[in-house]
C-alpha cells in the first residue's frame, strides 16, 4: 500500500487526498467565519447576531448557502459572458490553491516547496485579477470604478508587504515556511519586528480589501464595488474567495511572526498540545482582529490609502529593513545558508 | 512519464495563449491571453527546476507589469472603424517592418548553432545541496555584483526621471493637510468658559498660529 | 507637545483607543430583544390598529357625528349614517382604509364619546391589500377583543388630557 504512493499515480491520488483534506475544513472555515463576523460585529455593536436557525443561530451560515444557490445568476446585457463568469471563479480559485503551501503543523504542508513564500506572494498579487475582470466584464461604472480602486490598491500594499517579508527572510536566511516557523523557536518575529508585524497586518487589511480600506466595494459611493452585477453562486464564490482569503492572510501572518504551529512557552504543558491547536489558536485571533477592526474603524478616503501606502508604509518598511540587516550584520546574527 | 505529458499540455496553452495575444480582437482578451501565456511559462520554469524564476515571474509579470497594461487598455475606448481606415495607407510599410523583422528572425535561425559546451553543462547535474535562490544569489551579489549594481542604478535614475517629468507642483485650489488637522486638539482651540448674566465672555486676542 | 503627539500618532494611540472602546462593547451586555417572544413595554398613548368600543351595557359608542371623517388628515375614514329603528343615530358604515391611515391618533382625539381608539396592537399585519380595509364589523371585532386593555389605557392616560 505505501509502495503504491511513491508511484507517479500513487503521488497524485495522495496529494488529491491531502488538498481534500485541507479544502473541506477550509470552506466550512469560511463559512463559520462570516457567522463569526456576524456574532463578533454584533456583540460589539450591542447585538446579538444570527440566533434564530438552529441552535445559537448556528445554521444561519448554510441557510445563507441554500438561499444563494437557489437565487437566478443574472448576467447582465453588454457584459462579457465568458470573463463575467471566469472573475469569480478565479478569486475563489486563488483564496484556495494559495493554501497548498501554508504549514499548519511541522511538515504538514500539502507542498512543502523552498519558494514558498514567494509563491504566496505571487499567488496573492494574481489575486487581483478576478477583482480587474469582474469589474471590466460587468460593463458596468460602478464595477469599473471599484476594480480600478482595489486594483490599485492591491498593487500599492503588496510592495510594503513584499518588504516586510523580505525583513522576516533575511532573519531566517530561507524561503521555506517550515523553516520560517522553525527560526522561531527562541522568539517569535512579533516582537523584534514588531512595527513590521503591525504594518504587514493593516496591508494584510488592504490586501484583502476589507475594512477600513474596503473603499473597493464602498457601499456609500459605487454600491457594492466591483460586484454590484453579481448575483446567485457568482457572487457567493467571491463572498467566499474574499473570507478564503483572510483566513489566508491570518495564516500568512501566524506564520511569518507569531511562531506558527509553535506553542507560546516552550516547556511542558504547552509543548503536549498537538502544533495544530496552537495554529488553530493564533489563526483564530487574528480572524478576531480582522473583525473587530472592521467594527472599529471608519472607510478610509481613497487619497488617505494611497499616502498610507506609498508615503508611510512603504519608508517605513524600507528604513526598518536596513536597521534590521544593519544589526544582524553588526552583530554577526546573520542566518547560515 | 506525468511530467511529459503536463509539459506538452503546458507548452501547447503557452503557444495558443501567445497566438490568441496578436489574433484576438479584443485587446483586454489580448492581455488576459498574455498573463496566461506569463502563468503557463512560469509552470515550465517550475518543471525546469527554476522555481525562484518562476515565482518573479508571476511576481513581477503577472502581478506588475500586466496589471498596468490591464488599466491602460481597459481605460481605452478602442474604435476599430478608425483603426481598419489607416489599413490601406499604411499596409507598404507595415509588410516592410515585418519583411524585415523576419528576414532577421529567419537569418538566427538558419544559423542557430548550439553551442559546443551546452553538451557537457548537461552531464554535470545540478548541485543539490543549494536551493535555487541561494545559488542565483551567491552568483548575483559575487560575480555579477557590478552588473547588477548598474541595472539597479539604472533603474532608479528611470524612475526618478518619470516622477521628474511627471510631478508638477499644482497650486489649484486649498489642499488639506492631514498632519496639521490631526495635531490640532481641542484644548487649542476650545475653552470653557462661565459666562456671566449680562456680560458674556472675552474673545482672547488670535494668536498667530491659526491652524 | 509635539513631540508628544507624535509618539502617540506613532503608536496609534488613537485606533488603539478606539479599539479598546469597541472590545469593552463586546462584553457588555446585549440590547437585543428576543422580538416574537420579548417585546419592548409601550406607552398608553402608542397608537396602534384601530378599535370601536362599546357601552358596558353592549351599545356601540359612536353616534356618527363624523368628527374623525372630518379631522382624518389622511381621510382614511369613510361614514355613512341613518336613523336607527329606535330613532338614535347610528353608524351603517364605517371604514378605515389602513393603508391610508397614518396613526396620527386625531380621530381619536376628536371623538366626543371614545368610540374611535387606537389601541395597543401593532401586529396586523396581513397576507393581502384587502384585508387592510376595514369595516364596521372589523372595527367593533376589534373593540370587543380590546375592550379590558383599551379602557386600562385611556384611564391611564385621562388625568392628561
Amino acid at each position: 500500500m505505501m509502495a503504491f504512493f511513491n508511484t507517479d499515480l500513487g503521488i497524485v491520488i495522495l496529494t488529491l487526498l491531502k488538498s481534500l483534506a485541507l479544502i473541506v475544513p477550509l470552506l466550512i472555515g469560511v463559512a463559520y467565519l462570516t457567522y463569526a463576523e456576524r456574532k463578533v460585529m454584533g456583540a460589539i455593536q450591542l447585538r446579538k447576531g444570527p440566533n434564530v436557525v438552529g441552535p445559537f443561530g448556528l445554521a444561519q451560515p448554510f441557510a445563507d448557502a441554500l438561499k444563494m444557490m437557489f437565487k437566478e445568476t443574472i448576467i447582465p446585457a453588454g457584459s462579457d459572458r465568458v470573463l463575467f463568469i471566469m472573475a469569480p471563479m478565479i478569486t475563489f480559485g486563488l483564496a484556495v490553491i494559495a493554501w497548498a503551501v501554508i504549514p499548519v503543523n511541522d511538515g504538514w504542508a500539502i507542498a512543502n516547496i523552498n519558494v514558498g513564500i514567494l509563491y504566496l506572494l505571487a499567488i496573492s498579487s494574481l489575486g487581483v485579477y478576478g477583482i480587474i475582470i469582474a469589474g471590466w466584464a460587468s460593463n458596468s461604472k460602478y464595477a469599473f470604478l471599484g476594480a480600478l480602486r482595489s486594483a490599485a490598491q492591491m498593487v500599492s500594499y503588496e510592495v510594503s508587504m513584499g518588504f516586510v517579508i523580505v525583513t522576516v527572510l533575511i532573519c531566517v536566511g530561507s524561503l521555506n515556511l517550515n523553516d520560517i516557523v522553525m527560526a522561531q523557536q527562541h522568539i517569535w518575529f512579533a516582537i523584534p519586528l514588531f512595527p513590521m508585524f503591525v504594518i504587514f497586518f493593516i496591508s494584510g487589511l488592504a490586501e484583502t480589501n476589507r475594512a477600513p480600506f474596503d473603499l473597493a466595494e464602498g457601499d456609500t459611493e459605487i454600491v457594492a464595488g466591483f460586484f454590484v452585477e453579481y448575483s446567485a453562486m457568482s457572487f457567493a464564490l467571491f463572498f467566499l474567495g474574499e473570507y478564503a482569503n483572510m483566513i489566508l492572510i491570518s495564516a500568512t501572518t501566524t506564520v511569518l511572526f507569531l511562531g506558527g504551529w509553535l506553542s507560546p512557552l516552550p516547556f511542558a504543558p504547552f509543548t503536549w498540545v498537538p502544533g495544530v491547536f496552537w495554529f488553530l489558536i493564533k489563526l483564530f485571533a487574528c480572524l478576531f482582529v480582522f473583525i473587530w477592526v472592521r467594527a472599529t474603524l471608519p472607510r478610509y478616503r481613497y487619497d488617505q490609502l494611497m499616502t498610507l501606502g506609498w508615503k508611510v508604509f512603504l519608508p517605513i518598511s524600507l528604513g526598518y529593513l536596513v536597521l534590521v540587516a544593519g544589526v544582524l550584520e553588526v552583530f554577526g546574527w546573520l542566518p547560515n545558508v | 512519464m506525468i511530467a511529459n505529458i503536463l509539459f506538452y499540455i503546458v507548452s501547447a496553452i503557452l503557444l495558443t495563449s501567445a497566438v490568441m495575444v496578436v489574433s484576438s480582437r479584443n485587446p483586454v482578451h489580448s492581455v488576459l491571453f498574455l498573463i496566461l501565456a506569463f502563468i503557463n511559462a512560469a509552470v515550465l520554469f517550475l518543471m525546469a527546476g527554476a522555481e525562484f524564476l518562476a515565482m518573479v515571474l508571476v511576481i513581477v509579470y503577472v502581478g506588475a507589469v500586466a496589471v498596468l497594461f490591464m488599466f491602460v487598455v481597459m481605460m481605452l475606448d478602442v474604435d476599430f472603424v478608425a483603426l481598419r481606415e489607416g489599413v490601406q495607407r499604411y499596409a507598404p510599410i507595415g509588410a516592410a517592418v515585418g519583411l524585415v523583422l523576419f528576414a532577421e528572425l529567419a537569418f538566427v535561425a538558419v544559423s542557430w548553432t548550439i553551442s559546443p559546451g551546452a553538451n557537457l553543462l548537461r552531464l554535470s547535474p545540478t548541485p543539490t545541496d543549494v536551493t535555487n535562490t541561494v545559488a542565483l544569489g551567491s552568483l548575483l551579489y559575487t560575480k555579477y555584483i557590478f552588473l547588477f549594481q548598474m541595472a539597479g542604478a539604472i533603474l532608479l535614475v528611470s524612475m526618478i526621471g518619470a516622477i521628474v517629468l511627471t510631478l508638477r507642483d499644482r497650486n489649484r485650489g486649498k489642499r488639506q493637510n492631514v498632519d496639521l488637522q490631526h495635531a490640532r486638539m481641542p484644548a487649542d482651540t476650545m475653552r470653557m468658559v462661565n459666562a456671566k448674566l449680562g456680560e458674556g465672555a472675552k474673545m482672547p486676542a488670535p494668536t498667530e498660529e491659526v491652524l | 507637545m509635539r513631540l508628544d503627539r507624535m509618539a502617540r500618532d506613532l503608536l496609534l494611540a488613537e485606533i488603539v483607543s478606539g479599539m479598546a472602546l469597541t472590545l469593552r462593547a463586546f462584553f457588555k451586555p446585549k440590547a437585543t430583544l428576543n422580538y416574537p417572544f420579548e417585546k419592548n413595554p409601550i406607552s398608553p398613548r402608542f397608537k396602534g390598529e384601530h378599535a370601536l368600543r362599546r357601552y358596558p351595557n353592549g351599545e356601540e359608542r359612536c353616534i356618527a357625528c363624523k368628527l374623525c371623517e372630518a379631522v382624518c388628515p389622511a381621510q382614511a375614514i369613510t361614514i355613512e349614517a341613518e336613523p336607527r329603528d329606535d330613532g338614535s343615530r347610528r353608524t351603517t358604515r364605517y371604514d378605515i382604509d389602513m393603508t391610508k391611515c397614518i396613526y396620527c391618533g386625531l380621530c381619536e382625539e376628536a371623538c366626543p364619546v371614545d368610540a374611535i381608539v387606537e389601541g395597543p396592537n401593532f401586529e396586523f399585519a396581513t397576507e393581502t391589500r384587502e384585508e387592510l380595509l376595514y369595516n364596521k364589523a372589523k372595527l367593533l371585532a376589534n373593540g370587543d377583543r380590546w375592550e379590558p386593555e383599551l379602557a386600562k389605557r385611556l384611564e391611564l392616560d385621562a388625568p392628561y388630557r
